[in-house]
């Protein structure tokens, strides 16, 4: 299971409390955990990254594994930590307006 | 007797303020969506315990919620779990997409360079007359669009864009479209406004439109004295009695149309500062009509630190303050376009919110006001449900 940690308004928003738990098919890539992750909490869909485009929206980051994973391209495969649940893939709303 | 429900969006949540008809003791519940900005919520006329919702937020988007119980529970239209699976199986959370029609389009830019249209949120939500399923919503970057299956989906009108649109500019704060007004007589005619573009009407249902905007005079920003496009309008209201009557907060200026648009006159008359934002009408009397005067534009706070609601029982020109229980000292406040709103009930209460957390009510048509709630975030939106 991929274990998901969302930034605080994401939770509300998702109605889900601690980690969310992903069963992501083989590759586990950065748009392969968005799609689960979306899959399961519809309302989701937008705030992380565009409708349209699937681009991340601006004033969101993605860790894993103490590595920024925000500039990579979204079939980015995830560490082997983040795969296997003994790390979490983390989505963070960035630092902005003072 | 009757109950009254105010629903106020602020920079960090909704708030419900409900009161008995004598408007006395507020309860308040909130903040609903904690921490998220709620530019407006509106109930439906037709089932007012139907109430959208819109909640937006620089990091994470634009979000469409609903209630069905009048504000006690919430939801994004489409996600209840027994909504989640479509018919091929895959989860809709469409409800929070808004997506241009078409070629996407530019519009002017502060630098006078062309800019694609980009989507940003939903700042005004007006349920239909007719069908509590159907809603239109404006947003930013200017568009109105339309939902039929009660804000799961949604749809541009696609033809508004199509009125010179390469010529609106955003104001201040963004090309958003602010005001919707819906002729209660005409289902196929409704208005609209967006900061810097105008106003417009359509009279087929929102195919085709057409600007509004004669008479409006924008002369530094505007130089041209017949530009169609391009007016910061700040706020139109009418009385459903007489939807051919409009009443205009204009960036400067308040004016007034007896021809649906067709031709504006200015009516700001004696008023201290003609800039503001809100603008509304009386339940009761569609010549008494409410604005909040601004010092300027440079200067967004009542003039000479009083906040004072002026009044004409004339439609215009003949302006009277209204003070008793306003604060007339060190009040730098400003009210937002879309906090100001009026009950029905006989006498017209009116109501407005502040960018300080207050939120005012006279029960008394304007005579008296009272603080129904002091710290509230900086409020966005009013909007007032008279309940049987």
């Amino acid at each position: 299971m991929i274990r998901v940690v969302l930034p605080f308004h994401l939770r509300n928003l998702a109605r889900v409390e601690g980690d969310v738990l992903l069963e992501v098919p083989p590759p586990v890539t950065i748009a392969a955990v968005l799609d689960a992750l979306e899959a399961r909490s519809p309302v989701l869909r937008g705030t992380i990254r565009d409708h349209g485009t699937l681009k991340r929206r601006p004033f969101i980051r993605f860790f894993a594994c103490k590595e920024d994973f925000s500039m990579l391209p979204p079939d980015t495969h995830l560490p082997d930590a983040v795969v296997q649940g003994e790390e979490p893939f983390l989505i963070v709303g960035a630092m902005a307006g003072g | 007797m009757s109950t009254l429900r105010v629903l106020v969006g602020t920079k960090k949540g909704a708030f419900i303020l409900t009161a008995d008809g004598t408007r006395k003791n507020w309860s308040i519940t909130g903040p609903h969506f904690a921490g998220w900005e709620i530019y407006h919520l509106k109930g439906s006329p037709l089932d007012p315990n139907r109430i959208y919702a819109s909640q937006t937020s620089g990091w994470f988007g634009q979000i469409i919620q609903r209630s069905d119980d009048g504000g006690k529970t919430w939801n994004p239209p489409g996600t209840k779990p027994e909504d989640l699976m479509g018919p091929d199986g895959m989860p809709k959370g469409k409800s929070n997409e808004f997506a241009y029609e078409g070629e996407t389009g530019t519009h002017l830019f502060f630098d006078g360079s062309q800019k694609p249209w980009e989507f940003k949120r939903i700042w005004h939500i007006e349920p239909s007359h007719t069908d509590p399923d159907t809603a239109y919503a404006g947003a930013e970057d200017a568009a109105i669009f339309k939902t039929t299956d009660g804000g799961k989906t949604w749809k541009e009108l696609p033809g508004l864009r199509q009125v010179k649109g390469h010529l609106w500019q955003p104001g201040a704060g963004g090309l958003g479209l602010h005001t919707i007004l819906l002729d209660p007589t005409n289902p196929n005619r409704i208005y609209i406004a967006i900061s810097a573009a105008g106003a417009f009407r359509t009279d087929d249902g929102g195919a085709t439109w057409r600007p509004i905007n004669r008479g409006l005079k924008s002369q530094y920003e505007l130089p041209d004295p017949d530009a169609d496009v391009g007016h910061c309008v700040h706020r139109i209201a009418l009385h459903p009695s007489r939807p051919d009557v409009l009443f205009m907060q204009k960036h400067w200026n308040v004016l007034r149309t007896d021809n649906a648009g067709d031709q504006w006159t200015q009516v700001s008359g004696n008023l201290p500062s003609d800039f503001g934002f809100p603008i509304d009408v009386h339940a009761h009397e569609p010549e008494t009509i409410y604005v909040v005067p601004i010092t300027s534009d440079s200067l967004h706070y009542p003039p000479d630190g009083k906040l004072r609601v002026y009044r004409s029982k004339t439609g215009g020109n003949e302006w009277e303050p209204l003070t008793k229980g306003l604060p007339q000292k060190d009040c730098y406040v400003n009210v937002l376009r879309d906090a100001m709103a009026t009950d029905s009930l006989d006498p017209c209460g009116v109501y407005f919110g502040t960018t300080g957390g207050q939120v005012y009510c006279s029960p008394d048509g304007g005579d008296t006001w009272t603080s129904i709630a002091d710290h509230l975030p900086g409020v966005l939106s009013v909007e007032v449900q008279t309940l049987k």
